[in-house]
């Protein structure tokens, strides 16, 4: 018997000034399924979630649901036709209970007042018959941003929703969190909700999808079956050439090793963490969320001050208090949340490029602008970022490009060497393997690179040694030709 | 030779381009002012008297206090705080400083120096405990507003300290050629802001700060060092503000300035500095003072009714802040 058909878009246009944003794009949502949107950033998957959530009205095209054809004007006729969506960033209200978020908009009422009790255990109820282990009662600012989804899905569950859209809902949990997460997905889906998924990481595709659609360019390219399709297909789908080395990476001889760190301790997430870097090497660094990998780089980057343990470089110890001190032994830090830890988005490439070596252009006040210009260019060659010029805000640019600039940034400071903490979250994959080249290429050139990362197959593939973090320690190394990710979830787990 | 008369070119050749980057940036509120202007000279009430020498250095006499609050509250808006204590700080600088002249007899200079001493140690106050704790800048400087204010009422005893020292008026009242020293200073106080804002390290990371205060810490800024020197830095304005209100007033008074800090925060915004940090520029900041100036000066001369004028400048600044927000949206 063939599934129920929940949703059918088709046709869909849509254009901005300048752009034509959806080109005639086609989608399908059985009942029951989790159907994956792929595409990298700037291929219209949002702008599509945008237009199936009222946000945007498409120029041309028609929308059924449940083989009704339906005009979702606004955000209202969306929710009124089953659609959830489930943004990146939560909107919930963190000084309301869990319960009042739930039914914001919709409280049970005892005559003019609304009836708290009734609320929280209706809400209660919800949580408990999905397995949750929140209280209807707390404040939703006190939970994690894992239990803050949950409450988000069951919202978007109790307001009777078919149609589910979760965007990149695993980019900022850990992987129990995604576990349970997928766990829901599938209790849902046993109930005949249809879940759309949009996700960066197609390691997640088999575990939780069964269909996949794939975007570029605002155009549909084609819908595959999950299990019938290669990671590779996809990709060179997405990207519209083959990728043949997505992976670039010559193995190092192991030079003298440069930077050793022995027994690190931050009194809070790392404790006594001890390993060493060799020059021109690749070293990953992998563990699960909460290891410790992104606080113990902080304690050899001078940002957590009363660290303990040793730091030797080049064999002779350092005392590194501040960034200031860790840039000017050579060490340069990529941070991990690029929005608030590393770019001035409402700055341009050239204030976000220089930022860091303003001296080599500012003497007193005579600003010497060829100078800086071509700092600027530079590191928009060396990174290929794609800009109309120096002068574009960076906030305007796609995740991939941003990314380039912050990379591009810390060689600015010419390091020895360069700590990069997932450097290709919310990055597409196009620009993914353009980074790989280039780590490859830094490395090749005797930069010593220690890469975190949270993705299995880049620490392996990338990586000419890897260290496994587990609660603040380091539990072992292994050399690339051993590695794989049972080794590593073997080290990783507890 | 060669060398020297192509450095000389690109100087002016960069002076020009940033000229016309100003106009660029400004634009909507450059044709504020001018219409603005153009009202004035051209009605038959003001025609007279608004476009005289006597009446334009006027104007520029009484902003240049506004101007002087308004450096360092670009400054201080741009890093997202913002900075009450500037209004206080003009009656308690000045009054100590009339005091020290009329009271102890001290040389000008020294009055001066004490004059702008006052207002930096408030500034640094402010500066230290913002940097060194999470508490805002809005509470922070609302307490030393209070503070200043009551000490300028306490060393007074709420009445005015009049200063008979002729030279005492010479930096409020007096003329340096034909232009008012208060404009002379105005001008080397804007060039001075100006080139820390553009032209240094640290106006960059003042803009890093306030655009990302995170990352800027990662980028190995000293953020609390950058917080404290511009909340020092808003303090010595509203000192030299302070200083010259009293000389140009014969006294040093404990209401001087009583909403001053209000007209300085109008001015950086209609000059269309962001309120939530890390985006603006001194040039619009002037034109938002003038319009302000000239406004008020309009109004006076027109003969509008002193209570009327509140309302006439708080529907200007709704308009200047509008016009902006229609030309951000459009880009």
């Amino acid at each position: 018997m063939e599934p129920k058909v929940l949703l059918k878009m088709k046709n869909i246009h849509k254009s901005f000034p300048g752009v034509h944003a959806l080109k005639s794009v086609d989608f399908e949502l059985r009942a029951g399924e989790v159907h994956a949107i792929l595409g990298e950033n700037g291929a219209g998957k949002s702008t599509l979630i945008k237009v199936l959530g009222g946000i945007y009205t498409p120029d041309e095209g028609e929308i059924y649901i449940e083989g009704k054809k339906v005009e979702i004007k606004d955000v209202v006729t969306a929710q009124k036709c089953g659609i959830a969506i489930i943004h990146q960033e939560l909107v919930l209200v963190p000084y309301m209970t869990v319960g009042e978020n739930i039914f914001l908009g919709r409280e049970p009422m005892k005559g003019k007042f609304v009836d708290r009790k009734k609320l929280h255990e209706e809400a209660q109820k919800l949580l408990d018959a999905y397995g949750m282990d929140i209280d209807a009662r707390t404040m939703v600012g006190k939970l994690t941003i894992a239990k803050q989804q949950m409450v988000e899905i069951i919202k978007a569950i109790s307001c009777q929703s078919k149609i589910l859209v979760m965007d990149e809902p695993t980019s900022s949990i850990s992987d129990k969190e995604v576990s349970f997460l997928f766990n829901t997905m599938r209790t849902l889906t046993a109930k005949g909700v249809g879940i759309i998924y949009i996700s960066h990481k197609m390691s997640e595709l088999d575990e939780i999808c069964d269909r996949v659609t794939v975007m570029r360019d605002g155009s549909y390219i084609a819908t595959e079956v999950v299990k019938e399709t290669t990671k590779d297909r996809l990709i060179s789908m997405m990207v519209g050439r083959d990728l043949k080395n997505y992976y670039t990476r010559d193995y190092a001889n192991q030079g003298e090793v440069i930077l050793k760190c022995e027994n690190i301790s931050d009194n809070h997430m790392v404790k006594g963490a001890s390993f060493e870097l060799r020059k021109g090497e690749i070293l990953g660094f992998a563990g699960l969320v909460g290891a410790g990998r992104s606080e113990l780089m902080k304690c050899i980057f001078g940002l957590t001050k009363n660290y303990t343990g040793d730091i030797y470089l080049d064999g002779k110890k350092v005392n590194i208090k501040s960034p200031t001190e860790a840039m000017r032994h050579g060490i340069a830090l990529v941070p991990e949340d690029r929005k608030h830890e590393g770019l001035y988005l409402i700055q341009s490439i050239k204030f976000n490029t220089t930022i860091e070596v303003l001296k080599e252009f500012i003497k007193f006040i005579h600003v010497n602008k060829n100078k800086e210009e071509e700092i600027t260019q530079r590191y928009i060659d060396m990174m290929a970022t794609k800009t109309p010029s120096t002068k574009q805000l960076v906030g305007k640019l796609s995740g991939g490009n941003q990314q380039k600039i912050m990379i591009g940034r810390w060689l600015a400071t010419s390091p020895k060497i360069l700590i990069l903490d997932e450097p290709t979250r919310g990055v597409d994959v196009g620009a993914i393997s353009e980074i790989y080249a280039i780590i490859n290429k830094l490395a090749k050139e005797g930069m010593s690179i220690i890469l975190i990362s949270s993705e299995l197959p880049e620490i392996i593939n990338m990586s000419d040694r890897v260290y496994v973090m587990r609660d603040g320690k380091v539990m072992g190394c292994l050399g690339h030709e051993e590695v794989t990710q049972e080794k590593i979830m073997k080290l990783a787990a507890r | 030779m060669d060398q020297v008369s192509r450095k000389k070119k690109s100087f002016i050749s960069n002076l020009k381009d940033s000229f016309i980057q100003w106009i660029k940036e400004n634009i909507g509120i450059i044709i504020a002012l001018i219409i603005l202007c153009l009202f004035l000279s051209l009605n038959p009430v003001t025609k007279h008297s608004f476009l005289t020498l006597k009446n334009v250095f006027n104007v520029l006499r009484q902003i240049s206090s506004n101007l002087f609050l308004a450096c360092g509250m670009t400054m201080v808006i741009i890093l997202g705080g913002i900075d009450l204590s500037v209004g206080s700080v003009i009656a308690l600088s000045g009054c100590i400083a009339a005091g020290a002249v009329s009271r102890y007899g001290l040389p000008l200079g020294v009055a001066i120096i004490l004059g702008l001493i006052v207002g930096l140690v408030v500034g640094m106050f402010n500066g230290f405990v913002i940097s060194k704790t999470t508490i805002p800048a809005f509470i922070v400087t609302l307490a030393t507003m209070n503070i200043a204010k009551g000490l300028a009422y306490v060393y007074t005893g709420g009445s005015p300290v009049r200063v008979v020292t002729k030279e005492w008026q010479f930096l409020g009242a007096g003329y340096i050629g034909i232009v008012p020293t208060p404009v002379v200073i105005l001008i080397i106080v804007l060039i001075i802001t100006s080139f820390i804002m553009n032209r240094t390290k640290t106006g960059r990371y003042i803009y890093a700060v306030g655009g990302n205060a995170q990352a800027a810490r990662f980028s190995g800024i000293n953020v609390a060092k950058v917080k404290f020197f511009v909340h020092a830095y808003s303090g010595l304005m509203a000192g030299l503000a302070g200083v010259v209100l009293a000389s140009r007033m014969y006294s040093g008074q404990p209401t001087a300035g009583e909403g001053a800090e209000m007209d300085a925060i109008a001015a950086v915004v209609v000059g269309g500095t962001s309120m939530s940090g890390g985006f603006g520029k001194i040039g619009g900041t002037i034109i938002g003072g003038l319009i302000i100036g000239v406004l008020n000066n309009g109004l006076n001369l027109l003969n509008v009714n002193s209570f009327w004028q509140y309302v006439v400048k708080g529907v200007v600044i709704l308009l200047a802040v509008f016009i902006d927000y229609f030309k951000n949206r459009k880009a």
